[in-house]
């Protein structure tokens, strides 16, 4: 177990610069999750961190010690590839044993330590199979074994479950947590599943373009979201965006490109001086009131309803406990929970203190 | 009413035919077979025939059973020339593994200008043999080799040396030769076998803990085997069978010391007119070269690790 630390990083991949000056601290123990959408730099941080990529600039320090130029077998970090990355020729047991041969370990050590990491995994009656005789989610579990068998300083995940099916998906999801709980082995997992990056981390990092967006808790990055990328990365359906102004004569009111005047709960301490965006989250609309919503499609997904519409010409997605009986070009009343509401500088992005 | 067609089919042997799928699959591969049989096979049974007679140039020969091999276990010159082509193979396969795996190896690395240094490599390839062959001949020469040239410039010996003329030395230099024309192919495949590994395989075992001749012995060299297999069965193929290097070279000489069993079979042949009896010599290579194509059937066949479901 280590800390990990990267310090203004930088890499470039010959003239084009994909990294543009990363800076956060990982403490002991910590389940990290990156996420970011697809070539943000996620996978390229996290092959820094192994060894497998030179950074150009910065440093990157595990525990206290700075290592820029230390080979990857030097770092004692395990790794699980998205395409796990299993050795074809070697059977399950001698994949999460190939670390302890390497340092020729005696067959009995070796044994020793595959067994209870094959017990804990569920592997124990396919140690003798070749990684093709398995299935996608065996595979992803013989490739965190390998990981496990290695008891390393820190465990990288590169988008683990992007390859298994949804329900498959679920289930390891809770597994990977379950087995950070029971290591409690510092680990940073990538990931361009939003959800995934919420119910298991104990901190995200938002990534975009090759800088940090935002860190911080799952809900807090949900409660307040840094700024508009943030805010439409975060939760699902997305947040609603109106572009709009603040009312002149009332702060604590918002009215949209459109007209439509929305509560903002309490008066701004400061006003952005241009246009603003008013953020409504999905779940924060409640059955009636006065804010009219033109139907367009109702999407009962049993527990909840969704329903797609209009807010004065702007699609808009709401997410409502309630059993909901409209029709198309139906009008439905809502209310907007004011705690959960969001407003944002339109010409920077950055979120606005309310 | 498909099945009423089916079985009204059923009745002839022709519908029988027509209707079973290895039927019909035989009726279209007959013109092939057809072809390949004529082409292949009959020049084939026709040279295994000329071995069993006494044949010469100009006059039809007599069938004569085994003579003719009985006769060539005895001859000094024949056994000769199959530990000559033993020694030739062997040698040069070797060096052609060794070097054409290193090339490889060389090449998958990140490099500026690698498909340049590719293309050069496929060079000695690509020129035609007996060309390369005139050129090793001059290199070879015994007083204008630009080897000797350049040791004696050295000051490293005193008089050119006689590549062609002596035993030893000739034996080297024809498979110096045939090394340096075969290196080219078994690099070229050997890199295509490279290419399909996985980069993260070795990924992972760099960070597993490997040292670089660790991922190569556990990891490349395993995943490389079939690939292995398969080229240096042609390699082998090609090396015994090797004929315009010797021929152009050193014609066998000195004193048959660089005849390989093709040189001589062609020697006895044509230049000496005994037919039946370069027949005989050209059928005893068939054993060594149907081990050799066993030898690889065998270390082809897809190991434990490559069966069962894809990837
Ligand atoms: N070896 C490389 N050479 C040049 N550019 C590269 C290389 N590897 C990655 N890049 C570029 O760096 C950027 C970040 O790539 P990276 O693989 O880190 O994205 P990612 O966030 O992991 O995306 P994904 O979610 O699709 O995996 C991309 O624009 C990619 O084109
Ligand atoms: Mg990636």
């Amino acid at each position: 177990m280590a800390t990990v630390g990267f310090r203004n990083v930088r890499k470039a991949f010959g003239s084009v610069e994909v990294l543009h000056g990363v800076s956060f601290d990982i403490e002991e123990g910590e389940f990290v999750v990156l996420v970011g959408p697809s070539g943000c730099g996620k996978s390229t941080l996290l092959r820094l961190l192994a060894g497998l990529e030179h950074i150009s600039s910065g440093d990157i320090l595990i525990g206290e010690r700075v290592v820029n130029d230390m080979p990857p077998k030097e770092r004692d970090i395990a790794m699980v590839f998205q395409n796990y990355a299993l050795y074809p020729h070697l059977t399950v047991g001698e994949n999460m044993g190939f670390s302890l041969t390497l340092a020729n370990r005696p067959k009995s050590e070796i044994a020793e330590k595959v067994g209870p990491a094959a017990e804990i995994l569920g592997l124990s009656n396919l140690l003798d199979r070749y990684p093709r005789q398995l299935s996608g989610g065996q595979r992803q579990r013989v490739a965190m074994g390998r990981a496990i068998v290695r008891d390393p300083q820190v465990f990288l995940f590169d988008e683990p479950l992007s390859n298994l099916d949804a329900k498959l998906r679920v289930s390891m999801r809770a597994e990977v947590k379950n087995l950070h709980q029971r290591l409690k082995t510092t680990t940073v997992y990538v990931t361009h599943d939003q959800i995934e990056a919420m119910t298991m981390a104990d901190r995200i990092v938002v990534m975009q373009d090759g800088i940090v967006e935002q860190i911080g808790a799952p809900l807090e990055l949900y409660d307040s979201p840094a700024n508009l990328f943030v805010a439409g990365f975060i939760g699902s359906p997305a947040m609603n965006m109106l572009s709009g102004r603040i009312d002149p004569d009332n702060s604590s009111r918002f009215i949209s490109k459109e007209g439509v005047a929305l509560p903002i709960g309490r008066p701004l301490v400061e006003t952005p001086k241009g246009g603003a965006i008013y953020g409504l989250r999905p779940e924060a609309m409640r059955l009636g009131g006065d804010v009219r919503l033109k139907v367009e499609v109702v999407e009962p997904t049993g527990s909840e309803t969704h329903v797609i519409g209009r807010l004065g010409g702007v699609e808009v997605v709401g997410v409502f406990r309630d059993r909901i009986e409209a029709r198309p070009g139906d009008e439905i009343g809502f209310s907007i929970d004011t705690t959960a509401t969001h407003l944002f500088d339109a010409a920077s992005g950055k979120r606005v203190s309310i | 009413m498909g099945k009423a067609t089916t079985s009204a089919r059923n009745g002839t042997f022709l519908g029988r035919l027509t209707g079973s799928k290895n039927g019909l699959g035989l009726i279209f591969m007959l013109p092939a077979a057809t072809f390949l049989l004529c082409f292949l096979t009959y020049p084939l049974g026709l040279g295994v025939w000329l071995g069993f007679t006494d044949t010469r140039i100009g006059r039809a020969g007599e069938f004569i059973g085994l003579e003719n091999y009985i006769w060539l276990l005895d001859d000094p010159v024949f056994r000769l020339s199959v530990f000559n082509t033993i020694l030739y193979t062997s040698v040069a396969s070797v060096l052609k593994f060794g070097l054409g795996l290193w090339l490889a190896l060389l090449l998958n690395e990140k490099l500026p200008m690698k498909s340049l240094f590719r293309a050069i490599i496929l060079l000695p390839w690509v020129v035609p043999t007996v060309l390369s062959a005139l050129a090793f001949w001059w290199i070879f020469d015994s007083q204008f080799s630009i080897i000797s040239w350049i040791l004696m410039k050295w000051g490293w010996i005193d008089t050119p040396i006689n590549f062609l003329g002596d035993p030893t030395n000739a034996r080297a230099a024809v498979i110096a030769a045939n090394v340096w024309r075969g290196i080219p192919f078994v690099a070229i495949s050997l890199l295509a076998g490279l290419q399909t590994i996985p980069a993260s395989l070795n990924e992972a075992a760099a960070l597993d803990g490997a040292t670089s001749w660790q991922r190569f012995r556990r990891i490349t060299l395993p995943l490389l085997t079939p690939i292995i297999a398969v080229v240096m069965t042609f390699s082998v193929l090609f090396t015994f069978t090797d004929f315009q290097l010797i021929y152009v070279l050193t014609r066998g000489g000195p004193v048959n010391a660089t005849h390989l069993m093709a040189t001589l079979s062609f020697q006895r042949a044509i230049p000496g007119g005994q037919l039946g009896e370069g027949a005989a010599i050209a059928v005893a290579m068939i054993p060594f070269l149907l081990a050799a194509i066993l030898f690889s059937f065998f270390g082809l066949q897809r190991r434990k690790w490559q069966q069962g479901g894809a990837d």
